[in-house]
């Protein structure tokens, strides 16, 4: 297949926005990308490290976005140009580094792109990183299309030499996670010589730190004058509007669409802004001027309706009097997503006008018949997922100590366990590697009388990028916890990627395994490892490491994701129920391996009053063997 | 049928089902002929037993926002019959066309035995009521005949293309599998791909 590096310029590919982005960057003549992956965000650096060798550049799976932030700086203080990619939340991980980056200024371009998760569909907060834009005087672009997901890339790459600072660059789920048809136009090899040579004693340093601000400042007002030229913003709509709708990224699609079903084209205008730090002030005080009724639509914070306020605010005689609709009115949520009918419904309300709907008597005919019967689908674990045993284990391990012990959590597949899949064990989950923090916390609370037992999970990936300084101060302060690493050898959630453990690098080169057992013998604690699929083994070694106080000891629970291992081999059983073992309700068991054990794999047929295996699902992992206790599930070698 | 612009097609089913590449598959073929195609997709749950949707917006004259307003369903290919309810109750129309595969996948509130999954004629009874014109097509089990549960979707994309609700045919659809699979593969896709095909066009197995 075609990579987004050998795409001939001038056709039409369909591109996944963040595709379309990692093309733009090529097209700029990008020499080196980085990333921790994140949804929405992971693929603008799996598709670059994908080409890497079509295109002569490197890409990177970085640590954490922190780590990647600053490889990327390197490449551009060495006059390559340089992208670093990553989620809302990974933002917060870069913040300190770009907080004094923005100072510093950039040589070559550097193109930071920031991927938000309205919603947050698989995220643990939905925050708008475009506040990071204002709070640190970067210039912002907001891409509203998935053309200009590539083609403001490739400029933000100008755009960030010319001004010497970091150029953000904002998607959104529906922008950089959907897909659309994009003109390619043609890639530039890297091809510069890459050398460190400052031109004064601090031209790569933040200080002066007062008068780097004050050069901070003028980059941001040179920004600011090549906006009210960009040919990413313009207005389409009557003269003198009605209504005048102020829109950018993916509310710009939505807002277009709600014109077309009211009918109202002769008196709607949308001005559609791509560069929305700092605002092309005159460009959008001139559109202003000739409206009296607003509608800001954008996702997630009203960061340009609020900017927009501020400016009205600041040139009331010139603009007149005018009303704001959009979240500040309610019109538009300011929690979640947006969509069309959303903005369809707040487009009507703003007119006065009804919104249309389909004929109500098939609305009505389809909740009544539908509505009893579509439960609710509850996202959990894989067949044969090993997070899934490694929680059943933990669950009895806890239930047997019979102390109290609770589960702090972290970020992966297995924050599921907040939920049936993983019993409800996990019992806190906030950012990457918080779960390690809080037990270092919980454990050195036995002074004040404390006496529940603490386990951290944390996955492999998550492990490297924040878990290990937390481990660390969990040994240096003598608390009292147990961790355990759910290492299932890849950053599953994202996507599969590789990362500091498992041996391959983004370009799919061999490089070093980072061996997180010897890492934490180094620590000098005491660690120990297990199969999650020996469920005795697990259970009991959790209960040893649980009663072992004192100090911080390690369990890592070591299976490959089933979703990998399923790409590399076939599945090692054949699982069967025997319809004269399985004694069904009138067992005793109370259908341990359906209503308990919650196996997609594993269902509950009601005509035969047994347990049956869905062929289609199951990935013949034999765990659920070991958990019947009529031993009525039958491991068949496949 | 006259020609919808856009025209909105939603693939929906459950993790793992191969949803999000049947609905790029469509998308490469329609963007080779010329039309603008937008892809909106839910995900996250996408290989986890969630619900999972692809919008695909096709067009000629212009590119649409990657969401389908409610109720604006045109086509709903459906790889799971609950799933296939559930986006009939939020985007299905009087006129949509309903092509739906009739294997479940029970969400674990059946598969624990808190509730019960609908009988196949619920479901085409239910299908039925609520499209223009519907298929229930056995597809994961003639997919198990051919060999593998994996061939589901392209039985069921054969089905969609058999039905004629795209502005693509049959060849146009073959010439992109030749270039998206791999060589081993290819020749059974292909029988399933047409044998999704005779599932519509042979006239016997209509809701």
């Amino acid at each position: 297949m075609a990579s987004i590096a050998t795409h001939a310029p001038g056709t039409d590919q369909l591109l996944m926005g963040n595709e379309a982005i990692a093309r733009g960057a090529l097209e700029a003549g990008v020499g080196f990308a980085s990333a921790y992956p994140g949804t929405p965000s992971s693929e603008i650096i799996g598709s670059l490290a994908e080409a890497a060798k079509d295109a002569g550049i490197y890409a990177e799976w970085s640590v954490n976005e922190k780590v990647a932030l600053e490889t990327a700086a390197a490449a551009s203080f060495a006059g390559v140009r340089a992208i670093a990619a990553m989620k809302q939340n990974g933002i917060n991980v870069a913040s300190d580094f770009l907080m004094t980056l923005n100072l510093t200024g950039t040589n070559a371009g550097l193109v930071l792109v920031v991927s938000d998760d309205p919603s947050a569909h698989s995220s643990t907060n939905e925050q708008d990183a475009r506040t990071i834009a204002k709070w640190a005087d970067l210039p912002l672009l907001e891409p509203a299309t998935f053309q200009e997901a590539k083609d403001m890339t490739r400029w933000a790459f100008d755009l960030s030499e010319e001004l010497k600072t970091v150029c953000l660059v904002r998607g959104v789920t529906r922008v950089s996670h959907a897909r659309g048809d994009v003109r390619l136009g043609e890639p530039m090899p890297p091809g510069r010589a890459s050398r460190f040579a400052p031109n004064s004693p601090v031209q790569f340093a933040s200080i002066p730190a007062t008068l780097k601000h004050s050069l901070m400042h003028q980059k941001l007002a040179k920004a600011k004058e090549i906006f009210e030229s960009s040919r990413f913003n313009w207005y389409a709509g009557p003269e003198k509007p009605e209504l005048l709708v102020v829109t950018c990224g993916s509310g710009w699609f939505y807002s277009l669409e709600a014109v077309k079903v009211l009918g109202k084209s002769d008196s709607v205008g949308i001005l559609k802004l791509g560069t929305t730090w700092p605002l092309p002030e005159k460009l959008v005080l001139e559109r202003l001027s000739q409206a009296e009724k607003v509608l800001v639509v954008e996702e997630v914070d009203a960061f340009l309706e609020n900017n927009l306020k501020e400016l009205v605010g600041g040139n009331l005689s010139a603009v007149g009097p005018l009303t704001f609709y959009g979240k500040g009115s309610g019109h538009v949520p300011s929690c979640g997503e947006i969509n069309p009918d959303t903005v369809v419904g707040a487009m009507a309300s703003a007119l006065g006008v009804e919104k249309p709907a389909r004929p109500p008597a098939y609305g009505e005919k389809a909740q009544s018949l539908t509505g009893l019967l579509t439960h609710a689908r509850v996202v959990g674990f894989c067949a044969g997922c090993p997070h899934r045993a490694t929680f059943w284990s933990l669950k009895r391990a806890l239930k047997l100590d019979a102390r109290g012990g609770f589960v702090t959590g972290d970020i992966g597949c297995y924050t599921m366990a907040l939920g049936p899949t993983g019993y409800f064990q996990i019992k806190t989950v906030q950012a990457m590697g918080s779960g390690t923090g809080l037990a270092s916390g919980f454990g050195k609370l036995g002074a004040l009388g404390f006496k529940q037992p603490v386990v951290a999970v944390c996955g492999d990936s998550t492990f490297f990028h924040a878990a290990i300084p937390a481990l660390i101060n969990g040994v240096y302060n003598r608390s009292n916890f147990t961790m355990l690493v759910l290492d299932n050898s890849a950053t599953a959630m994202t996507g599969f990627q590789p990362h500091a453990g498992t041996g391959t690098n983004a370009m799919g080169e061999p490089t070093v395994a980072v061996d997180i057992e010897a890492l934490c013998r180094a620590l000098g604690v005491r660690v120990e490892v297990t199969d999650p699929f020996d469920l005795r083994d697990t259970t009991d070694k959790l209960l040893d490491l649980l009663a072992d106080e004192g100090g911080v000891r390690v369990l890592i629970s070591r299976r490959k994701c089933q979703l990998v291992r399923a790409r590399e081999e076939k599945a090692p059983y054949r699982m069967r129920v025997d319809s004269e073992r399985c004694l069904g309700d009138s067992c005793g068991c109370n259908r341990l391996c359906t209503r308990v054990f919650q196996c997609p794999g594993l269902t509950w047929d009601s005509t035969a009053g047994a347990a049956r295996i869905d062929e289609v699902v199951c990935s013949g992992c034999g765990v659920c063997a070991d958990i019947c206790p009529a031993s009525a599930i039958v491991r068949e070698a496949a | 049928m006259e020609a919808k612009d856009p025209l909105n097609v939603i693939v929906t089913g459950v993790g793992g089902q191969g949803n999000v590449l049947i609905a790029q598959l469509i998308g490469r073929v329609l963007v080779a002929a010329g039309y603008h195609v937008t892809i909106g997709e839910t995900y996250g749950a996408s290989q986890r037993g969630g619900a999972v949707m692809s919008h695909l917006r096709i067009s000629h004259e212009a590119q649409y926002g990657p969401l389908i307003p409610e109720g604006g369903a045109h086509v709903v290919l459906g790889l799971e019959p609950l799933e296939t309810l559930r986006v009939l109750a939020q985007y299905g129309n009087p006129e949509v066309t309903v092509i739906a595969n009739s294997r479940p996948v029970h969400p674990l509130a059946v598969a624990t035995g808190a509730a019960e999954y609908p009988s196949r004629e619920q479901i085409a009874g239910i299908l039925d009521q609520l499209s223009s014109r519907a298929w229930l097509i056995d597809a994961t089990d003639i997919a198990l005949d051919l060999g593998a549960g994996i061939l589901t979707n392209v039985i069921m994309l054969g089905a969609l293309v058999g039905s004629s609700a795209l502005p693509a045919g049959p060849d146009a659809f073959e010439g992109e599998l030749r270039q998206s699979l791999p060589a081993d593969k290819l020749d059974l896709n292909l029988q399933a791909f047409r044998r999704g095909i005779l599932e519509v066009t042979a006239g016997t197995t209509s809701a």
